[in-house]
């Protein structure tokens, strides 16, 4: 088989999730190097097209690019033509013109990414898409499980937070179903997709009913920017109800693991006392999710497959 | 070449090593992956008896290949594993073949990226010719006239169950 793009966790299946973990292993080593850069990628280009702001991916994407040495072109939109009215199909054409071998893409619109992959001749991966998904996001935070707990077969992990505009948490609930996780939600009805649970998630809406009994606990961040006006009270009574508090703290399994996808609105969904506990994983995802995002341009970039034996020269 | 031989081989290059290299606790064993490793856990074995042990790594040349973009599939890394400090020790790099010497070249850049040692020495068991680098190595197991398109089989007990040497003629 060959994965031509990485568009959606949904198109994966669970082979091809643990073989991109599994290579994302190999290259967490590679960035424990004296000198984190092998050539694997020389003389290849890929470009970041970022239609939407971002710190943190595509920091992690430009590295990886970077620590395999291909030449990493990035396209923020507020200084390209695209805010003089050129089409997004005009915009890719115009960069692949320049002869690209891979493009990355984050769009506010749910299904950009897989518009571009049926139109250009490169590799396209989706750094999220709308509320849709976020697949590279989804699978570096189970490298970080992974990492912590060797299999998630029968774990139970809680997403809390914003599910209804999360890609994060749409994406997540995908891949750990996939892994053998046990998933459930947590979280107002104004900010759960209705059908939450077709994607196989147990749904709850008081926090203190279930956070205790689980084995991961992953906050969302609450996102703002994406929300219409009225789906909660205030910040104040959303961290009373749902944020993870000193309080709760105390009561959660000690072997709990804490994650976040980042950026965390400290004393909102979580307060600023997490960030001190050994549970919290959240630096271990920024790290690991370079590594991954190696391991998935790699995979795209240097050949047509995922599963192959070496076929060395000898 | 039988179980036998093999172990004849590689006790004999261990000798070779040792007398070449006095200095044994500044020696360090890296094996190419994948039936480098397992040469050099042996070679490593016969080094360090009665004497200290030899330190033995790993070396996946994957991310290092000049011929990626030849390959039809991506390969799979392995992984490299050296979990000692390298600079300025003497490194025997180990691979169970040599052939056109392009993996050896690959390994070489690869190692210079964890360190920088004093020397480095290149062991084989099989050396089949039909070099397309200048590389030639230090120690070599046997030599064998090869056509270019022959296929030369190594099995090993840690790898493939069995040690044996199987050299196909074609056409």
């Amino acid at each position: 088989m060959a994965l031509q793009h990485l568009l959606g966790i949904a198109e994966l299946t669970r082979e091809e999730i643990l073989t991109i973990l599994e290579q994302a292993k190999r290259f967490r080593e590679v960035l424990d190097r004296p000198i984190p850069i092998v050539p694997a990628l020389r003389g290849k280009t890929i470009v970041n097209l970022f239609f939407e702001p971002s710190t943190r991916t595509i920091t992690s994407f430009t590295l990886a690019a970077s620590r395999l040495s291909a030449q990493c072109l990035n396209f923020a939109v507020s200084a390209s033509s695209a805010k003089k009215g050129e089409s997004l199909l005009d915009t890719v054409e115009n960069i692949l013109a320049m002869r690209v071998d891979g493009v990355v893409v984050r769009h506010s619109l749910a299904g950009v990414p897989h518009f571009l992959a049926r139109r250009v001749n490169c590799f396209v991966v989706n750094a999220g898409d709308g509320c849709h998904e976020h697949p590279t996001q989804a699978l570096l935070d189970n490298f970080t499980l992974l990492e912590r707990f060797g299999s998630l077969e029968g774990k139970r992990v809680l997403i809390v937070g914003d599910i209804a505009h999360s890609r994060v948490a749409r994406s997540n609930i995908i891949c750990l179903n996939k892994l053998g996780a046990k998933v459930a939600v947590c979280a107002p009805p104004t900010l759960l997709p209705v059908g939450v649970e077709h994607l196989g998630c147990e749904v709850f809406f008081r926090l203190d009913k279930i956070l205790y009994e689980v084995d991961v606990v992953h906050m969302l961040r609450l996102q703002v920017e994406r929300m219409g006006a009225g789906l909660i009270p205030s910040l104040r009574e959303y961290r009373q109800f749902y944020g993870l508090t000193r309080e709760r703290l105390s009561k959660l399994k000690p072997e709990v693991v804490i994650i976040h996808p980042g950026p965390v609105n400290w004393g909102v969904e979580m307060d600023y006392d997490v960030k001190e506990m050994p549970q919290t994983l959240i630096l271990n995802q920024v790290k690991n999710g370079v590594a991954v995002r190696m391991a998935v341009l790699f995979l795209l970039a240097a050949g047509r497959g995922l599963l192959t034996e070496e076929a060395g020269s000898g | 070449m039988t179980a036998e031989d093999i172990k004849a081989t590689v006790s004999r290059l261990s000798e070779e090593v040792a007398a070449r290299n006095q200095d044994i606790d500044n020696l360090a064993l890296i094996g190419i992956q994948r039936r480098g490793v397992p040469l050099a856990q042996r070679i490593a074995r016969e080094l360090g008896k009665g004497s200290v042990p030899v330190p033995v790594g790993s070396i996946d040349i994957t991310l290092y290949r000049d011929d990626l973009q030849l390959v039809a599939e991506t390969p799979l890394v392995r992984g490299s594993n050296i979990n000692f400090d390298i600079n300025g020790k003497t490194v025997v790099l180990v691979d169970d073949v040599i052939f056109t010497g392009r993996t050896v070249r690959a390994a070489l850049t690869e190692l210079l990226d964890f360190g920088r040692p004093q020397r480095v020495q290149l062991l084989v068991l099989i050396d089949r010719g039909h070099r397309e680098l200048p590389i030639q190595p230090d120690f070599v197991g046997r030599f064998v006239k090869t056509k270019r398109d022959d296929l030369v089989d190594i099995y090993l007990e840690e790898v493939d169950g069995k040690d044996e040497v199987v050299l196909t003629r074609k056409g």
